[in-house]
């Protein structure tokens, strides 16, 4: 295909042979083509086509299932959403005036090609989500997810991730607050990078992304277009990587975070003057996806002369420029009187700015190639009516033996010898110290982090005024989503929702990063299904809306899919962020408490896992009640400012807790769990072990605070024991163990730093 | 007291400089890259951030932007002049001061909580501080590691030029574990860590970074 394809040439040879399976596209989705524009698709059509109905971007898989998000109230304990799902991003009302808008996205498999850019861009990508919400971004984190620590390849992997996060995002001037890192086999071939971003806007910034006002002029600015990523979309997100196949490098993006820097103040300054009427960011799908999505949203229409793209390869061609996924590059609809005005902004910024076509009323997206008419489709066509599947699901076989093989078969450690499982567990991959990959992040730019990793949840301030402010967490444990899709959904939601209570903050909406294996494997299907659905039934008991998010198919090497994991990131408000509390015991001599009950937990574990190699059984029973009451004892508990510190229990248990509050600051603490015990009725190796659900483990300042949060606890129906008090050099467990601070940080310490520094 | 802060694109603690400025009592003035002029300012912060994304070398092409010939030219007025991390950088393109930043020693990124020791109350920037003082900034680099030659180490301790040392674990390598440095005159200082992430309650670990400012208002206070 040396000649330009044209819609006339297309009329006219109909039966061109086309590499629509070279493109991703299966043989009825062709057809389908086909009938939509009754002939065949030009050649840069059919880019466009095939990248937009990668699964990537058209979610064909999940849609049917995702649906059901929409079935939730757009509504926070604090209102209306002002953008739901759908958008970019969602937008929710925290007060004062401000909005706030946040998103978890996957960037999973080009990390695992080329995991520096792969990481890299992925924030980048994240980060101009929101500002096409026009708003500012704030706040970066990142859940990320890797095969075993020891692994050569998980060498490869994790320091070029964690290196591509912090050389992007810390050029961009935003601080990272949290996120995780996981170690789990089942990543092996398959690492997980997600990346969340937050952002603020005041109500009356809101911008949507749509084409509208005919007339108006399309002008796309930021970085030239390349050849980088050509294909990325429908060729990497979407197929699963084939033991010796051809490497797929070249589709991965390249980033430059300095041009991202400089877009997000130019954009910034654009919206601050009124000159934008619709803006969206140039992502996955480049091109194809900007103009069709901007003009299905709008008035209908567009027309776009593609060769006014500048271009830092002249030799591109058309499908070529289409299928771009060249980063650092927006695209505005501006209103004709204001195009000086927004050149003005853009020249002051050094960002190239190029009026590509206008909005029109044709219906049409009609893309021209120097005169020549090369894309006619109705846009609506390309980003919205792409193919639905309805993927078979099934409960599958291996289901009820995994869940038979309970952790009853473990031998439990003598309580003596619980000294020195804590010390395994504190060294262990999941649940070492993370300050070698954190310490690598700038947490501390724009100067309003109010708190930040290792902290529960990451806390940031909103107003300088009135500190106003919000905090995030994202978590997910894949295990417990192994043994129940369901459950393991809702637990991921539960401990993100107390994370972001124990810090004090009023959880207010979710962003979900759904990574899962193949869709076309039925156990997969199923385990999405469940997941979802306890997504939106623990979201319906919680009383807060899912935002936005994203889904990552495909991440299983031959057979083998990665445990279910449905990353939920939940975001809460704080009226003023000096008065968040976080983890570790801040001084000697204040109580310590234990707040929720504690069954006999241990399936899924990080005891079962760490320790013993072993997942099997049921994962912690879900009580969205009890996290409930949980959360409006600590919000309560903090606006009447009683806590001194709080630590949400979840993996690694009380255990893992109790040592993590005590390394933060370095003050000890003597414990006496019988109280706990006799109340809830188990032994003491049990209660520092399990991982039951809607727990978490405070300080408060003097007797008249524990009368206050004692008070609470009993209002909201909260069990709370007192077990302890802090002081000393040492934390000892009657009874059970009895170890220096400092041998629990030589344990803690060193693991990351011996495996990749 | 009007202190400019200076922002080149890329720039990213220009804003944090602002408000540390105006929370010690400064007024603070936005000083644009392209614009030749300081606006009638008293002193002037070169903030953190990778100016021009760091292309060529750290600083190396913020060194050429307009306002850095007015910063020049002031500095050798006497005007007190604050390189802060990448300012630190672009100070030493300039040959405000001397030596140079490479890599960190360990090849990454670090941010940390850093102790300091204050080597010298004798700079326009630093006279609220203790001779000899421990305090706490904010450290966040990858260009960190101070280098110089020999002589000039030698003439920098010799003549009470290093203004702060970094204390425990040397964080990236600088020679002599050198934070930050003075120039002969004690009025354009240069520091890669952050004290302008060290003043407010609550939004980072101590306050030790308000002296920077207060000492500089001071000192143009009471000239």
């Amino acid at each position: 295909m040396s000649a330009l394809d044209t819609v006339t040439h297309a009329e006219q040879t109909p039966e061109t042979d086309q590499p629509w399976a070279d493109l991703g596209l299966k043989a009825d989705e062709y057809e389908r083509i086909r009938e939509i524009l009754g002939r065949r698709p030009t050649s840069a059509e059919l880019a466009m086509y095939s990248v937009m109905w990668s699964e990537h971007c058209s979610y064909k898989s999940s849609k049917v299932h995702l649906r059901r998000f929409g079935e939730l109230p757009d509504e926070t304990p604090l209102g209306k959403t002002l953008a739901g799902i759908g958008e970019n991003a969602g937008v929710i009302d925290i007060g004062q005036g401000w909005a706030v808008t946040f998103k978890v996205e996957s960037h999973n498999h080009p990390s695992y090609v080329e995991p520096y850019q792969g990481a890299a861009t992925g924030v980048g990508g994240i980060v101009r989500d929101i500002m096409a919400m026009g708003a500012r971004p704030i706040a970066v984190m990142d859940p990320l997810r890797f095969g075993a620590i020891d692994h050569p390849d998980t060498a490869r992997v994790l320091p070029g991730v964690v290196k591509g996060i912090g050389g992007y995002g810390n050029c961009l001037g935003l601080p990272n607050i949290g996120g995780e890192i996981v170690f789990d086999d089942c990543y092996q071939g398959n690492p997980l990078v997600n990346a969340l971003c937050v952002g603020t806007l005041r109500h009356e910034d809101l911008h949507l992304a749509k084409a509208s006002g005919v007339g108006n002029k399309v002008i796309l600015f930021g970085a030239k277009t390349g050849g980088d990523g050509i294909g990325g979309v429908s060729v990497l997100a979407s197929e699963t990587f084939d033991e010796g196949g051809p490497t797929k490098r070249p589709a991965v993006q390249v980033g430059d975070p300095f041009a991202e820097k400089v877009l997000i103040e130019c954009c910034l300054e654009l919206y601050a003057a009124g000159v934008v009427d619709g803006i969206q960011d140039l992502g996955g799908a480049g091109l194809s996806c900007a103009t069709s999505e901007l003009a299905s949203a709008g008035e209908g229409g567009m027309q776009v002369e593609l060769d006014r793209v500048p271009l830092r390869d002249s030799t591109l061609r058309a499908e070529e420029i289409l299928m771009s996924e060249s980063q650092e590059r927006m695209m505005a609809v501006v209103a004709p009187g204001q195009v000086e005005d927004f050149m003005t902004i853009t020249d002051r910024w050094d960002v190239e700015a190029t009026v590509l076509g206008e909005v029109t009323d044709s219906g049409r997206l009609v893309i021209t190639w120097h005169g020549e008419t090369i894309v006619d489709v109705p846009p609506r066509s390309v980003a919205h009516d792409g193919p639905v599947y309805e993927r078979p699901f099934a409960r599958p076989d291996w289901l009820d033996a995994l869940q038979a093989d309970t952790t009853d078969s473990l031998t439990r450690p003598e309580p003596t010898q619980m000294g020195q499982v804590l010390l395994d567990l504190l060294a262990s991959p999941n649940l070492c110290d993370r300050s070698w990959v954190t310490d690598q992040y700038d947490r501390y730019v724009l100067g309003n982090t109010a708190a930040a990793m290792p902290a529960d949840a990451g806390m940031v301030r909103v107003d300088e005024e009135t500190g106003l402010g919000v905090a995030v967490s994202t978590d997910c444990n894949g295990r417990f989503g192994r043994l129940d899709p369901y459950a393991g959904a809702q637990l991921a939601l539960a401990e993100s929702y107390r994370n972001v209570a124990t810090s004090g903050a009023l959880p207010l909406a979710v962003t979900d990063c759904l990574n899962f294996g193949s869709p076309e494997d039925p156990a997969v299907m199923w385990q999405f299904e469940r997941a979802v659905a306890g997504l939106v039934d623990g979201c319906r008991d919680l009383g807060i809306p899912v935002t936005g998010g994203n889904v990552s198919f495909y991440n299983q090497t031959g057979e083998t899919a990665i445990h279910p994991t449905p990353v939920v990131g939940v975001l809460g408000v704080i009226d003023d962020v000096a008065k968040g509390v976080s983890a570790g015991f801040a001084a000697a001599g204040q109580p310590v408490l234990v707040l929720g009950e504690t069954r006999d937990e241990l399936d899924g574990g990080e005891w079962a896992h760490a320790l013993h190699g072993h997942l099997g059984g049921v994962p912690p029973r879900v009580d969205l009640a009890a996290e409930k009451a949980l959360a409006e004892v600590f919000v309560a508990a903090v606006r009447a400012g009683v806590l001194t510190s709080a630590h949400d229990l979840s993996d690694g248990g009380l255990a893992i807790a109790l040592a993590e509050s005590v390394l933060r600051h370095g003050v000890g603490a003597s414990v006496d769990l019988a109280p706990l015990l006799q109340r809830d009725g188990i032994d003491a190796v049990t209660a520092l072990l399990s991982e039951s659900t809607a727990r978490a483990v405070v300080t408060v300042r003097d007797e008249d605070a524990l009368a206050t949060l004692a008070g609470l606890a009993q209002e909201h129906g909260v069990p709370m024991a007192r077990v302890g008090v802090t002081g000393g050099e040492r934390l000892r467990v009657t009874d059970v163990l009895d170890l220096p601070v400092e041998q629990l940080r030589e344990a803690h310490a060193g693991t990351l730093r011996r495996h990749f520094a | 007291m009007r202190i400019g802060v200076v922002t080149f694109p890329g720039s990213l603690d220009d804003h944090d400089a602002r408000r540390a400025v105006d929370l010690c009592g400064g007024e603070s003035v936005a000083l644009w890259h392209r614009d030749a002029d300081l606006r009638g300012v008293d002193a002037v912060v070169i903030p953190g951030g990778f100016s021009y994304g760091d292309y060529l070398r750290a600083g190396a092409i913020s060194r050429f932007a307009p306002v850095m010939t007015e910063v020049i030219r002031a500095a050798a007025g006497g005007m007190p002049v604050l390189g802060i991390c990448n300012g630190f950088q672009i100070l030493c393109e300039s040959h405000l001061l001397p030596g140079a930043m490479i890599q960190n020693d360990h090849r990454t990124f670090i941010c940390r909580d850093q102790r300091l020791r204050v080597e010298s109350t004798a700079t326009a920037w630093t006279s609220q501080f203790e001779q000899g003082e421990e305090i706490t900034i904010v450290l966040k680099n990858q260009d960190g590691q101070f280098v110089a030659d020999e002589p000039t180490l030698d003439r920098l301790e010799g003549e009470g030029r290093v203004a702060f040392r970094y204390l425990g674990e040397n964080p990236n390598g600088s020679y002599r574990d050198i934070a930050g440095i003075t120039d002969e005159r004690g009025t354009v200082v240069g520091l890669m860590p952050h004290p302008e992430h060290c003043v407010e309650t609550g939004f980072g670990p101590s306050l030790d970074g308000r002296r920077f400012f207060t000492s500089v208002i001071e000192r143009v206070v009471s000239a």
